[in-house]
């Protein structure tokens, strides 16, 4: 251990930033692919319950298992279902490497639901093909996971915020330098790879409730990775495509027509129609939700109360003990009874996610940003619709490849002057004696989103949103926390309006309308496929100042057909002449 | 700029009377996400110290004397 003044430095060969789903993959894999190197994994909360699937997870949304999907199949309907903005290379090495992952997890300890023949139980959810597989005992995959942390003796960091990233003088990443939450410790990080994976970006819209917490993601997921990203000059990509979803209204939490669907439950609108001809998300799913809320026939509620009694308590079984096991208590308190009443429903405020939507850190078919000796797996990084799975096998690959580049690196040298110019600025609020609160911050950027960012956008309102942001810069040196954990609150806040920027830059710089609701432009209300079928990429440019540019979609690995293209367009239930 | 402090009803409720924080016991503590309860100076159990609470139930579902009750916060009940 060394130090630079004050500063503890920790040297370490591959950093995991976010010990969720895909750190503790990356992590895991690393060491069993190099049991010499030595690697950390880096948590703001604890291991043992943190991220996206701190109470499990209900089932595999995406499972590709011989006899029921291919890889090319699958690769097919997530471009469709992305209007064919996608990295299918990225898609395809996902889907190829799913069903190993699946038999991994399986020989872990993890159970999936098995038929009388003791084949997997997969069920349509998908428009076109079937890819969920339930997880009826889902509770216990983090403790799983954390076994296997043990056993390969992963060096686990608890309770330290990771605030920025550290390059050397030739631009490659060397480690972080992070926060106690506890203690309000500056440490550093020294790595000679790093994996982030620090999920979606889930606090940058304010929930209906008005609660900050109460939001659709796990809050302490809240774009820690994306801003990190960002200023250590990593590109972002599709930020204009928000991750909107379905949700039980006020609860926040998922309504799971995944796990409902298969067994005859559906989305309905207040006179108890189908109004939607699938329940699998997409932007287009979510323009007619938003309709029917909109439209004379809403609200929008999940209907069950049509099923048989053992149905009923079998879906309460799996959604009132996994995942979000509060749901039952949030339907007592209201005397909501699935037998007996339909459960409002509504969509949630925006985010960035790469699990449900398309958002995120750019990152390619073997996990590298554009920042070299810096991978992204899970929520936060671009490969679109990876739910937990993709989560799992991008950390695979990210654990594999940084740990190979690691291998190859000396000890990287660090940049002292940057070091304690960010120490200073992390430490800044708890150094005031007043100024304004975390909360409040916050708050105030996540109300300026609701008001002028979220669909349907329009160029005049994102002016005013955008500039009301800016102006928002200027109040960070007034920040002011009483103790490290309002310290820890005060660095998320800052991320969050780093997020909030983003959003505005991205969605006004693409002029066109795409993926349904995700960018439903108003000003520019067709999809133009001339100019527009591209990514576009946010990047801090040479001035320091956030900045977007197209990079083409690359040549497809796999044909689309011409009808399945429309598939995904074609989602609301015509009617019966 | 002065501030001021106001009062919230907290979602997590723990039973002071079978907490054994006082003999030890981190587990609720521990497991919390938002890392939002502490213990109280006063008492030496613990207790939610900061409204910031997913409702998510880790330190429900691992509390080893079942002291722990997570209930939806008001704003969404």
């Amino acid at each position: 251990m060394t130090q630079l003044h004050d500063i503890t430095i920790k040297d370490i060969d591959v950093l995991v930033i976010g010990g969720g789903t895909a750190g503790p993959m990356a992590a895991i894999t690393a060491k069993e692919k190099d049991p010499k190197a030595t690697v950390m994994l880096l948590e703001k909360a604890n291991v043992k319950r943190s991220g996206a699937i701190s109470m499990g997870m209900d089932g595999l949304n995406n499972a590709v298992i011989p006899g029921h999907a291919t890889p090319e199949q699958y690769t097919k309907e997530i471009t469709i279902a992305n209007d064919g903005i996608v990295l299918q290379k990225g898609v395809l090495e996902y889907a190829e490497r799913s069903f190993d992952m699946i038999q991994k997890l399986d020989k872990w300890g993890v159970y999936f639901q098995k038929d009388e023949t003791g084949e997997y139980d997969v069920k349509k959810v998908h428009h076109l093909g079937t890819y969920v597989l339930p997880m009826p005992e889902g509770h216990n995959i983090k403790k799983i996971l954390y076994r296997r942390l043990r056993r390969n003796r992963v060096e686990v960091e608890n309770r330290y915020q990771a605030v920025r990233l550290l390059k050397d003088s030739e631009g490659i990443v060397s480690g972080c330098i992070a926060v106690g939450t506890r203690d309000a410790e500056v440490i550093v990080i020294r790595a000679k790879a790093v994996v982030l994976c620090t999920g979606a970006a889930g606090r940058i819209g304010l929930p209906a409730s008005g609660y900050l917490y109460g939001t659709y993601e796990n809050p302490t997921n809240c774009g820690d990775g994306h801003s990190m990203a960002y200023h250590v000059g990593a590109e972002l990509s599709g930020l204009e495509c928000y991750q909107i979803n379905p949700l039980l209204k006020d609860y926040n939490g998922p309504a799971c027509a995944y796990v409902t669907g298969p067994l005859g439950g559906y989305t309905a609108n207040a006179n108890g129609d189908r109004f939607i001809e699938c329940d699998y998300w997409s932007g287009q799913m979510m323009m007619e939700f938003y309709n029917e809320l909109q439209s004379g026939n809403g609200p929008v509620f999940l209907k069950l109360d049509h099923l048989a009694e053992e149905t009923i308590q079998e879906i309460e079984q799996v959604l009132h003990t996994n995942e979000r096991p509060s749901r039952g208590r949030f339907h007592d308190g209201r005397g909501n009874d699935y037998r007996t009443k339909m459960v409002e429903m509504h969509i949630s405020e925006i985010g960035f996610c790469a699990g449900h939507s398309a958002s995120g850190v750019w990152v390619n078919e073997k996990g590298e940003t554009t920042v070299p000796g810096l991978y992204g797996a899970g929520d936060m990084a671009s490969i679109p619709h990876s739910y937990m799975l993709g989560a799992f096998v991008y950390g695979e690959i990210c654990g594999e490849n940084a740990v190979t580049f690691a291998s190859d690196r000396t000890v990287p040298q660090l940049d002292e002057e940057f070091i304690l110019q960010e120490r200073d600025r992390i430490l800044a609020p708890l150094r005031r004696d007043d100024g304004i609160p975390p909360n409040q911050f916050e708050y105030k950027i996540r109300r300026l989103v609701n008001d002028y960012l979220q669909p349907p956008k329009i160029t005049r309102k994102m002016d005013i949103g955008l500039q009301r942001l800016k102006d928002m810069q200027q109040d960070i040196p007034y920040l002011y926390a009483r103790d490290p954990h309002e310290l820890l609150r005060a660095n998320e806040a800052q991320h969050v309006l780093d997020c909030a920027l983003m959003a505005a830059q991205a969605s006004m710089y693409r002029q066109e309308s795409r993926w349904g609701l995700y960018h439903h432009y108003v000003d520019h209300p067709e999809t133009n496929n001339e100019d527009w079928f591209c990514h576009v990429q946010l990047y801090k440019d040479e001035q320091e100042q956030m900045a977007c540019k197209k990079r083409p979609v690359d040549p497809y690995v796999i044909e689309l057909d011409e009808e399945e293209k429309t598939a995904y367009q074609r989602m609301r239930i015509q009617k019966v002449s | 700029m002065p501030t001021a402090t106001q009062i919230t009803m907290v979602p997590v409720v723990v039973d002071n009377e079978k907490c054994i924080a006082d003999k030890g016991c981190r587990t609720c503590i521990d497991v919390c996400p938002l890392d939002v309860l502490w213990i109280d100076e006063k008492t030496g159990k613990a207790h939610m110290r900061y409204d910031e609470c997913w409702y998510c139930m880790p330190c429900e579902a691992d509390c080893p004397t079942d002291a722990v009750t997570v209930n939806i916060p008001y704003l969404l009940r």
